[in-house]
């Protein structure tokens, strides 16, 4: 298979590209699309090719946004709507969880909304309390809505093929370190997707199962070098999808390891981690030797100063400490 | 409009103070010292500062993501600031806040807001908290053009005007939002007439004239303190800079950017005070070379302060 190296944030903007070639019905909006092809410029050169009936420029009207994307959705568009920083997102929040979420089962079937929602989430670059969260906890906590979180040049770029494709909303995060870190990896030439809700293992192990997305995925895997080190076999299971979740990987996993540390980038409580962990111990109890650890950040705001934010992030150190417990 | 020596003279300083920090921080982000993002306010301090002359210690402002000037034109000083920005413990948010979010009660700054159009609705509650507890206090929100665009403006502006509250908002327009110009994604070009859908006064000045900015701020605080309700004042002004350090404006014609440089509010301010025999050409030298002085200190105070120590992570987050 013919295969090319391109960037996680390339990844992204083929992707989106490849769409809107595809399909004549799939149209973007967003901030500072014309000019910058969004702020980290995902959407570059896009305005030019496509033109001002395809790629629009919006002011701040995050709530407006919503509403356009749901109602063009569901009137034969499929809006790809940027709001931007993940934060951002609850600026919009009963537009989302409401009007966009609910109406598909309320109305018994009668509408659809294939709106794709994309933005920004992660810490790791002193963007400060208001431009660093992950929101993956918060919206898989809303019915009705899908989530992706790709970890890889190879996972972007099929997975928003994917979610643009879905008739119902999905949102998408990526995150910005691993955009602006100019992350790279192989991408098929030939044109690839991947179905929503389904696991990768990013490295097979024996000893304990290590659920991680997005930049924790990749921490994960630094600290699986570590750990061999120590003699300790860590399996990296990359959900990808947070909604719907791919349990039976998780399990699969289990039924070797026994062992689960859940390590993502968001406060505890009310967390993704949260939420796998009582997928887990509530369907798969009976395959669990230890109790289940989730690596998560503290339960506070970000704070600016990178001497803080490098501790307020889970880390290698944190994992390995994690791993060390249960062993 | 007479306004006394001494606070013209304060006037003066103060935008000198904004404009070497906002400088002096552009080339330190620049050389690496400083963390995240900086967007600097450059060619806008007369609207920060004919606001603020206006104010009292005690009065409220809330602020945006470019608000390095407003906060010292309230009464920020410029070290604890620096060292903030720096993200140093000594820092007036212990590091915590960074650029964007700066905030200090004891000079009435319930903060820096980075989510577009906040700055409107706690603004109007610390305008309500003064007319409840019957103080003679005024509260004013400092948006940019870009802010006009969000719900929380509109609902923020309508409920301060339907409780009648000791409320201004000043939008200074600077006429982009990051890389989009405000008029291709507003139809109403004339955006103090916003005003009008909420009942209140709306009023235009030229934002880079800092008497005209004083005196339209002049009567919207006595409107306000006599119980008449808010006002809307659009400031015409313009960005110097990207919308962040970093940020090339290569969307911007030359002409545009040329333009602003011509609008420079400070050397008009300068010519107009020495006309008007409130201080010499010295005196206006002088003044220059301690408020850089004041920032050498400042940056140096920011430099050599330690980083927070890491247990200061979970401190804070309850009162
Ligand atoms: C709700 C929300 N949407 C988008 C942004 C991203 N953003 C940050 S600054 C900015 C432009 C603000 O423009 P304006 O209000 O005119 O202020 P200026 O930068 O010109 O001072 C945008 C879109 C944000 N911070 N908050
Ligand atoms: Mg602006």
């Amino acid at each position: 298979m013919e295969v090319s190296e391109i960037t996680y944030l390339q990844a992204i903007h083929d992707a989106i590209d490849e769409e809107l070639a595809r399909d004549d019905k799939v149209f973007v909006f967003g901030e500072d699309i014309r000019q910058w092809g969004a702020p980290l410029g995902e959407m570059k050169g896009l305005f030019k090719k496509y033109g001002p009936n395809r790629v629009l420029d919006t002011p701040i009207s995050e709530t407006a946004m919503i509403g356009a994307a749901i109602g063009s959705a569901a009137t034969g568009l499929r809006p790809v709507v940027q709001i931007m920083f993940a934060e951002f997102l609850s600026v919009c929040w009963s537009d989302i969880f409401n009007a966009m979420c609910k109406p598909r089962y309320m109305s018994g079937g009668k509408i659809m909304f294939p709106v794709t929602i994309l933005s920004y989430c992660g810490a790791g670059i002193s963007a400060a309390g208001e431009h660093s969260g992950c929101l993956d906890g918060m919206e898989m906590s809303i019915p009705g809505l899908k989530i992706v979180a790709p970890s890889t040049p190879y996972d972007a770029k099929g997975l928003i093929k994917s979610a643009i494709r879905e008739d119902n909303p999905v949102q998408v995060f990526y995150h910005k370190k691993l955009i602006l870190g100019g992350l790279k990896g192989e991408v098929p030439e030939k044109e690839y997707t991947i179905p929503l809700g389904k696991a990768d293992v990013k490295r097979r192990g024996s000893d304990v199962t290590v659920v991680a997305t997005m930049l924790m995925a990749h921490r994960a895997l630094a600290a699986a070098e570590k750990l061999k080190a120590r003699g300790i076999d860590i399996e990296v299971i990359d959900p990808r999808s947070l909604a719907p979740l791919d349990k039976e990987t998780i399990f699969k996993s289990l039924e070797k390891t026994g062992k689960l540390v859940i390590m993502v980038e968001e406060p505890k409580a009310g967390s993704s981690a949260s939420e796998i962990a009582a997928v887990v111990a509530e369907e798969a109890f009976d395959l669990l030797k230890a109790p289940i650890k989730r690596v998560c950040a503290p339960d506070t705001a970000i704070p600016f100063t990178p001497a803080l934010e490098k501790v307020w992030m889970p880390d290698e150190d944190n994992l390995i400490k994690a791993v060390t417990e249960i062993m | 409009m007479k306004i006394e020596k001494e606070k013209l003279l304060w006037m003066y300083r103060t935008m000198v103070q904004i404009r070497v920090f906002e400088e002096r921080i552009g080339s330190e982000f620049a050389a690496g010292k400083i963390p995240g993002f900086v967007h600097l306010s450059s060619g806008q301090e007369a609207n920060a500062v004919g606001v603020c002359a206006n104010l009292r210690i005690d009065d409220y402002i809330t602020s945006n993501h470019r608000g390095h000037g407003h906060l010292i034109a309230k009464g920020l000083p410029l070290d604890t600031m620096t060292a903030e920005i720096f993200g140093k413990k000594t820092g007036v948010n212990k590091g915590k806040a960074g650029s964007q979010h700066l905030t200090d009660m004891a000079v009435g700054c319930l903060g820096a807001e980075g989510i577009q159009g906040t700055p409107v609705p706690v603004a109007v509650g610390a305008a309500l908290s003064a007319k409840l507890r019957g103080s003679d206090q005024v509260a004013v929100a400092f948006i940019g053009d870009g802010t006009l665009n969000t719900g929380r403006f509109h609902e923020g502006l309508n409920l301060a005007a339907a409780w009648k509250l000791p409320f201004i908002c000043y939008c200074e327009n600077n006429t982009w939002a990051e890389s989009t110009n405000i008029y291709d994604v507003t139809a109403l070009t004339d955006i103090s007439q916003r005003a009008m859908g909420y009942g209140i006064p709306g009023v235009a000045v030229d934002g880079n004239d800092v008497f005209a900015v004083y005196e339209a701020v002049h009567e919207a605080v006595a409107r306000a303190k006599k119980g008449e309700g808010p006002t809307f004042i659009e400031g015409r002004t313009c960005r110097r800079h990207g919308h962040f350090e970093g940020d090339g404006h290569l969307y911007r014609s030359q002409e545009d950017k040329d333009e602003c440089l011509k609008k420079d509010p400070i050397p008009r301010f300068r010519k107009k005070l020495i006309e008007m025999g409130t201080m010499t050409e010295a005196e206006a030298d002088q003044i220059e070379r301690e408020v850089k002085e004041e920032m050498e200190k400042a940056v140096k105070f920011a430099e050599e302060s330690p980083f927070p120590e890491p247990e200061e992570v979970y401190t804070d987050e309850f009162a």
